[in-house]
């Protein structure tokens, strides 16, 4: 199917249910990756990130639940599929990496095993074909001596080679998708740089479209050709990353590229404090009327108390929401 | 890793054990049945009978010897069949929960709160003496702390990180059971059930000496305790050296079971050092 994305979210509500009511963790959060596209969702810890991730690949678990809007896999419609059939779509068609590659693989089964179960779960190889392919996908994420690493069990290798391990895991049967959810945050800095240009390498040679979630905008903007910034369950602002610095036009992405230490400059010497946004996110079932940034707004104005700001285009596809966009 | 004393007596006493059945045609002195001789009934131990005859004639030393395949068999047989058991049911109870969780709790409480003796002891009285209704009662009757060991283990592993990648992975059910849960929970499931087997032994020798176990003239050591009661003051060997039998198989699963605890599970390690 060419000319439809790969992934059409449309409207997409999570409602989370705490006893008595369902109040809506993410709402009307709308975006599309076309195939072989880097894609980043951006926002503060809370914002509802992992759950729309979660909400793709069919797995949100009560009380969480989707609670209306359309999710879209090659212009089908996958939120109502049977378990089975998600499941064949999960690891297989879209596959996701975690942030913690410390506890992400089985400690007592070696990784080549675990590499090589994905093959014969999803393609109907036989063990010992997809033993021999499992070592082919480890030596792909440049593992060294990959025919002997097959053995190593989990504790053996050091966490930058593990995450290696999950993307060979990740990419074995040739996704479409990658949602790759704070994939480096427990690394070091030089590892998370190794790691990032190697997934970006290796999706961009198979064509793999990559979702990357993150709370850096300076790390998901690097990577991805669009971002779309979330706050309190609300996508507020979506543009080419480039443009997202040069001009961003929600005061809350603003706020954000503001506080980021931009090389050569006086934050990035450690002189001045980085520019910090006041406040902090509300809870889901405290979030304000109208626009849910408004308390931590300097722009505020009564209309901003009172009613949700829709969505405006931008220039070059951009989508802001706010009444008082730049 | 320093070797720790339970573990090596524990492990050799039960290996002697399995040796002795595995090899008692070529240990025993006559054959445990069909050699009686009433000409040498009821001698003492001796350099000629290391253990003593019983009123019949019969070797004392060949009987307890053979007995050994009895009581090992229905030790690990039936020990089998409960850990499998308990697994199944605990480990599915543990990862899927709702009303199947409920449902097996329930069991669980039910043969918890029953003596797994006399739960065995109805089962026989249905099914009658003999050595495969001995496996099928001692079978099915204690699994309730394999599963409650099971299901607690499962509780806490499905929370996993590598249980949750497997299901983004789109592992089924069954295969995350096999593969994420049931290797990870192994070692407290080995180590009751190495306890559990102590208990079997026991069990077989408790119904068999009430005569619901292995039939006459087929040895076990439940048996052969049962017969040689009258005889306890006349002739001590007949009941000393089958108890004693008895007594160091299950000594050394208990010890076993200990050193394998200690090997195994981190936090008594970290209790005790
Ligand atoms: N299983 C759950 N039960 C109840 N609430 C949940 C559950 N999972 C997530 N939430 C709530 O949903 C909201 C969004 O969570 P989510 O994990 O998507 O945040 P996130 O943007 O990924 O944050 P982080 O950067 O910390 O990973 C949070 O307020 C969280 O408390
Ligand atoms: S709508 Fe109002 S409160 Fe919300 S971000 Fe825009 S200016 Fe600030
Ligand atoms: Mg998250």
């Amino acid at each position: 199917m060419t000319g439809s994305p790969l992934i059409e979210v449309e409207d997409l509500r999570i409602d989370l249910n705490d006893g008595s009511r369902k109040v809506p963790a993410v709402e009307s959060v709308s975006f599309r990756i076309d195939r072989g596209e880097t894609f980043g969702l951006v926002g503060e810890s809370g914002c509802g990130k992992s759950i729309t991730a979660l909400a793709l690949i069919g797995l949100l678990r009560p009380p969480l639940s989707i609670g209306g809007g359309v999710i879209r896999f090659e212009g089908r419609e996958i939120q109502h599929l049977s378990a089975a059939k998600q499941r064949a779509l999960r690891g297989n068609r879209i596959a996701m990496i975690f942030q913690e590659p410390m506890t992400a693989l089985n400690p007592v089964s070696p990784v080549g095993r675990q590499i090589a179960e994905m093959f014969v779960l999803h393609k109907g190889k036989s063990w010992r074909e997809a033993n021999q392919l499992a070592v082919d996908a480890l030596a792909s994420v440049r593992v060294p001596a990959p025919e002997r690493r097959v053995k190593d069990y989990p504790h053996q290798l050091s966490g930058g080679m593990r995450q290696r391990v999950m993307i060979a895991i990740a990419l074995a049967c040739g996704p479409d998708l990658l949602i790759a959810d704070e994939p480096t945050t427990a690394l070091d800095v030089t590892v998370q740089a190794e790691i990032i240009e190697l997934m970006r390498n290796l999706c961009a040679e198979r064509r793999t479209a990559i979702l990357m979630i993150s709370h850096d905008l300076g790390l998901v903007a690097n990577v991805c050709r669009r971002v779309a910034v979330m706050y309190a369950g609300r996508i507020v602002e979506e543009r080419g990353s480039a443009d997202i610095f040069r001009s961003p036009s929600h005061p809350y992405t603003q706020g954000l590229v503001a506080s980021l230490p931009r090389l050569g400059s006086r934050a990035a010497l450690g002189r001045t404090r980085l520019k910090e946004i006041a406040g902090v996110v509300p809870a889901i079932a405290s979030f304000p009327d109208g626009c849910r940034f408004n308390p931590r707004c300097a722009q505020a104005t009564d209309i901003c108390r009172t009613t949700a700001p829709g969505t405006d285009l931008l220039g070059a596809g951009g989508l802001v929401r706010c009444h008082h966009h730049a | 890793m320093k070797l720790r004393a339970n573990l090596v007596i524990g492990g050799a006493l039960f290996a002697l054990a399995i040796l002795v059945g595995l090899l008692a045609p070529w240990l025993a002195h006559t054959d445990p049945i069909m050699d009686a001789n009433l000409m040498n009934a009821e001698e003492a131990p001796s350099w000629t009978w290391w253990f003593g005859t019983d009123g019949q004639g019969r070797d004392i030393y060949s009987r307890v010897v053979y007995g050994a395949r009895v009581s090992l068999t229905v030790g690990i047989v039936s020990q089998l069949i409960n850990s499998v058991i308990g697994v199944a049911l605990g480990l599915s109870a543990g990862y899927w929960g709702g009303w199947w969780d409920d449902v097996v709790n329930a069991l669980t409480n039910l043969m918890l709160a029953i003596p797994s003796l006399i739960f065995a002891l109805a089962i026989m009285a249905v099914l009658g003496p003999g050595l495969t209704s001995l496996l099928i009662a001692l079978g099915l009757t204690n699994w309730s702390f394999t599963c409650r060991i099971a299901r607690a283990s499962a509780l806490s592993l499905r929370s996993q990180g590598y249980v949750q990648a497997a299901t983004v992975l789109g592992y089924g059910d069954m295969r995350i059971m096999i593969t994420q849960l049931l290797p990870n929970m192994l070692g407290p499931i080995v180590v009751i059930g190495t306890l559990g087997m102590g208990s079997a032994v026991l069990s077989e020798a408790a119904l068999s000496f009430l005569g619901l176990g292995v039939r006459p003239p087929f040895p076990s050591w439940g048996s052969m305790l049962s017969e040689a009661r009258d005889q306890i003051t006349t002739a001590p060997w007949l009941s000393v050296f089958p108890g004693l039998a008895i007594f160091l198989t299950v000594l050394g699963l208990n010890l076993l079971g200990d050193g394998l605890r200690d090997i195994l599970d981190p936090q008594s390690r970290s209790r005790r050092t």
